[in-house]
């Protein structure tokens, strides 16, 4: 496959093993749990980038399938004592599904009003698990301690979710650049740049665009398992955080849409940056505050981000910074 | 059952005016410009809040303080557009509606540091009306009669001044505007600063009803973009319409499910709309 | 009979923008639409290939009527377009915008034979040296060369072609009709809105007049040119024009 046979890949998917074999040796839990943070937001910020970078599709709401899936799978986890393997792939594709049909109504948006309707995606996902029983209503669902015991315990269970994040997280990547180098993205990539000239082309624009949108819903869910596995519990208030899906957004533009890298980036240097400022008192509660400007600066000045702006610089280095 | 039902429905319609005129705010600016102004939210808060501290620290009376809110709604409103707006008038509409969001992010992250997320209530208490089985509050009384108030205001400017009517010939046709001598940057800069003026006034009236947080913008610029799908883009008629509406079916809902549904319908109802109606009841424009 | 369309008629709120339209186009030809600002050519266009449907009509190609699929199914089995207001996918470079033409086209080619194909359009074109180039760096004519490249890429039967010489110089002109005719010669039958005259007449086996949404002439150059109310329809008056229109010819 020519995706292959791209040094680019090669690379990431290289730097991100070798990160997490070294979380591993050095057996620290403090360095785990901030790694855990980072690939995390590597893992939403590079699906995200599907829909938003590919595609061209600006969701404001991705979140909402981080926290569907996630109760899902959670709730197959505590409710109904499933194993957590399976579990966190029934919340990736329970986060598929309803982007799927989400879609049947809202992909037929374009542009602004697009970006509208998943504005109140997420109020309206929150609202409802509020008050859906099964899913613990407003208070949510929590883990009886015992359950860490099949897992060897809840140390090798925090371990075990580190590892999990750190796969689905390379997945995620490895996802994101496959897909770039398909038909399947060039077609995607069409439909960014002119969606009526890519249907005139031939593009199957509605099922395309369904596509995408799934498979950017389908490794929150999974994350969104892992991450209420590991913190024992999940309500409303917690599953469906506005300003995750914002910062998500943010990394995005941050790091360069549509380029693979750009997310990686992206996510790396806005959490390490939010981990510095939430130290310090002053910055503490701004931060905020400080990604919106963020987000303005690059918007007015930078809107192709810095991978962007490197690729235009730097022609040469396109291979590499794909 | 009736009395309630009733009682209930006039609730809403009265914060239907209310809800209009936040939702024109918005509306306005999107027809002159075709920017969808995500930092609506924030600028209701701003309203809010600007009423509550002069309520508080300096004893004015809310009613009269609507007309410091305004000021200040004005000159936030030049401000955010010629900061953020401006560069991206002319970019494709994601890049304004990022950039607003950007400085939606900015206001609120401002006041969660400086306010932090407490209810804030201002305590004027006007007492209620009564007519038989018919119990109204004044201060939703008041807020409905100052927002038609604002409204005919806004009519009279827009139709009956030369800047209104600048500002109609902008969202008219932007080039032959600047081409009969319009300075379209003014008139662009000046309608953002009225949008944001509804907004805040609309703020200001809702923190006479209800007690706030600096988060309640939030669904209030939901409802505004309901409201205007509804009523039809840059349509400031359909914009009272659109909220009346919106008020009574907040008044209908509470009756046969709890009011945190609703949120959910009225997300379904944005979509609907979108979907099978985008120039909204009335028509755009 | 490559394309059979029968008493189309299309109405836009209180505009009759097209009545009755019908025609037929043999495989191989090169036929020429012609007429006055807002007679309708362009949403003609557009419903042949599927942007609107008609209100009533049919649209036959190749024996299936395709008169309500969406544009994607109408390029896949073989008919493709050339937009008068280019739209070129700007942040692709020009070989992946024909490659999206291949792709998705009537072969359906993987990536590696659409980037075959690709060169190939591209040296039909003569955009083959600028193929790494974001298309949105390109000029006029080129991006109007791109829009062509981009059609052929879908190995279409039939290729509707939406004003390509709008906007572009002599030499320019007489290149890209050079290209057009090559086309025809490769087995792709030609569809072209022109205002250009002079080209369309040159260059078309037939040549069918539409004004006010209404087919009022159809035939060869020569006949139609001199139709009486052709001429009315571009230019009022009948006499005035038929001496202005001698001058021109001969």
């Amino acid at each position: 496959m020519r995706a292959l046979k791209q040094p680019g890949l090669w690379l990431y998917v290289a730097a991100l093993v070798v990160w997490g074999l070294v979380v591993w040796f050095l057996d620290d839990p403090t360095l785990r749990e901030t790694s855990f943070t980072l690939l995390m937001y590597v893992g939403l910020a590079s699906s995200l980038n599907i829909l938003l970078g590919y595609t061209g599709y600006v969701s404001f709401g991705h979140i909402v399938f981080f926290g569907l899936g996630g109760y899902m799978g959670f709730y197959l986890v505590s409710v109904q004592e499933w194993s957590l393997y399976p579990a966190a792939l029934v919340g990736g594709v329970f986060g598929a599904l309803v982007a799927a049909l989400l879609g049947l109504a809202v992909l037929r948006l374009r542009g602004a009003y697009f970006a509208l309707a998943t504005i109140g995606v997420n109020e309206a996902a929150r609202a409802f698990v509020n008050n859906f029983r099964p899913f613990g209503g407003a208070t949510g669902l929590s883990l009886d301690y015992s359950v860490y015991g099949l897992y060897g315990g809840s140390m090798k269970a925090l371990w075990l979710a580190f590892g999990l994040v750190w796969l689905i997280a390379i997945a995620t990547v490895v996802t994101s650049y496959l897909v770039k180098q398909s038909r399947f993205g060039l077609g995607l990539m069409a439909i960014r740049e002119d969606e009526d000239a890519a249907m005139v082309m031939g593009v199957k624009a509605p099922r395309a665009k369904t596509w995408a949108f799934a498979l950017s819903a389908f490794f929150p869910g999974i994350i969104g398992t892992i991450y209420f596995f590991k913190n024992g519990n999940v309500e409303p208030h917690d599953a469906f955080r506005l300003h995750m899906s914002i910062e998500t957004l943010v990394m995005i533009m941050l790091g360069g849409q549509g380029t693979v890298l750009g997310p990686i980036l992206g996510a790396l240097s806005y959490e390490r940056l939010r981990g510095y400022l939430l130290v310090s008192p002053l910055f503490k509660s701004l931060h905020l505050a400080l990604s919106g400007v963020a987000l303005l600066l690059i918007i007015l000045f930078v809107p192709a981000g810095v991978v962007g702006w490197l690729r235009q610089r730097f022609p040469k280095l396109r291979g590499i910074l794909e | 059952m009736v009395h309630q039902l009733i009682n209930s429905l006039t609730d809403g319609f009265l914060l239907g005016f209310v809800y209009g005129l936040a939702a024109m705010g918005l509306s306005l600016i999107w027809g002159v410009m075709s920017v969808i102004n995500l930092a609506h939210g924030p600028v209701i808060t701003v309203g809010m809040l600007a009423t509550y501290l002069l309520f508080v620290h300096v004893g004015l009376n809310p009613y009269l303080a609507i007309v410091v809110v305004a000021g200040i709604g004005l000159v936030l409103g030049l401000i955010i557009y010629i900061t953020a707006v401006h560069r991206v008038i002319s970019a494709p509409h994601l890049s304004s509606l990022l950039a607003t969001f950007a400085v939606n992010m900015i206001i609120l992250g401002i006041f969660n540091a400086v306010f932090g997320g407490d209810q804030n209530n201002i305590d004027f208490s006007l007492g209620s009306l009564s007519i038989g089985f018919l119990n109204v509050t004044y201060s939703r009384l008041l807020a409905a009669v100052g927002a038609v108030a604002v409204t005919v205001f806004l009519y009279l400017y827009l139709y009956f001044t030369r800047t209104g009517k600048s500002i109609r010939a902008v969202a008219n046709n932007r080039e032959a505007a600047e081409l009969m001598g319009i300075p379209s940057t003014r008139v662009l800069a000046l309608s953002f600063g009225l949008g944001s003026l509804l907004a805040a006034v609309a703020g200001s009236l809702i923190s006479t009803i209800f007690p706030f947080t600096i988060f309640s913008g939030g669904p209030y610029e939901l409802k505004s973009f309901v409201i205007c799908v509804l009523g039809g883009l840059g349509n400031p008629l359909g914009a009272l319409l659109g909220g009346l509406i919106l008020g009574l079916m907040e008044g209908l809902i509470p009756i046969w499910m709890p009011t945190s549904w609703v949120p959910v319908v009225e997300f379904g109802l944005f979509v609907f709309v979108l979907v099978v109606r985008p120039t909204g009841l009335l028509g755009a424009k | 009979m490559i394309l059979e369309v029968r008493d189309i008629t299309k109405r836009f709120g209180g505009l009759q923008a097209l009545s009755d339209v019908s025609f037929d186009l043999s495989a191989g030809e090169i036929l020429g639409l012609i007429g006055p600002n807002g007679a309708g050519k362009t949403t003609l266009f557009n419903v042949i290939n599927g942007v609107f449907p008609p209100d009533h009509g049919k649209v036959v190609f190749r024996g299936e009527d395709i008169t309500r699929l969406p544009p994607y199914e109408v390029a896949r089995r073989g008919l493709a377009r050339a937009y008068q207001v280019v739209r070129p996918l700007s942040d692709l470079s020009v070989q992946e915008n024909v490659m999206v033409g291949a792709c998705f086209g009537r072969e359906r080619y993987s990536l590696a034979e659409a980037s075959r194909v690709a060169d190939e359009v591209l040296v039909q074109v003569g955009l083959a040296d600028k193929a790494k180039l974001l298309a949105g760096s390109l000029n006029v004519a080129e991006k109007k060369r791109l829009e062509l490249a981009r059609a052929l890429g879908s190995q279409p039967y039939l290729l509707l072609l939406d004003e390509v010489l709008a906007g572009l110089n002599p030499s320019e002109i007489a290149s890209m009709l050079d290209t057009i005719l090559q086309i025809r010669e490769s087995g792709i039958t030609i569809l072209m809105i022109e205002h250009v005259m002079q080209a369309v007449m040159t260059v078309s086996d037939r040549v069918l007049v539409l004004d006010y949404g209404e087919l009022i002439a159809q035939g060869l150059p020569q006949e139609v040119v001199n139709d009486p109310l052709v001429i009315e329809a571009y230019l009022g008056d009948p006499q005035l024009t038929k001496r202005l229109l001698e001058g021109q010819l001969r």
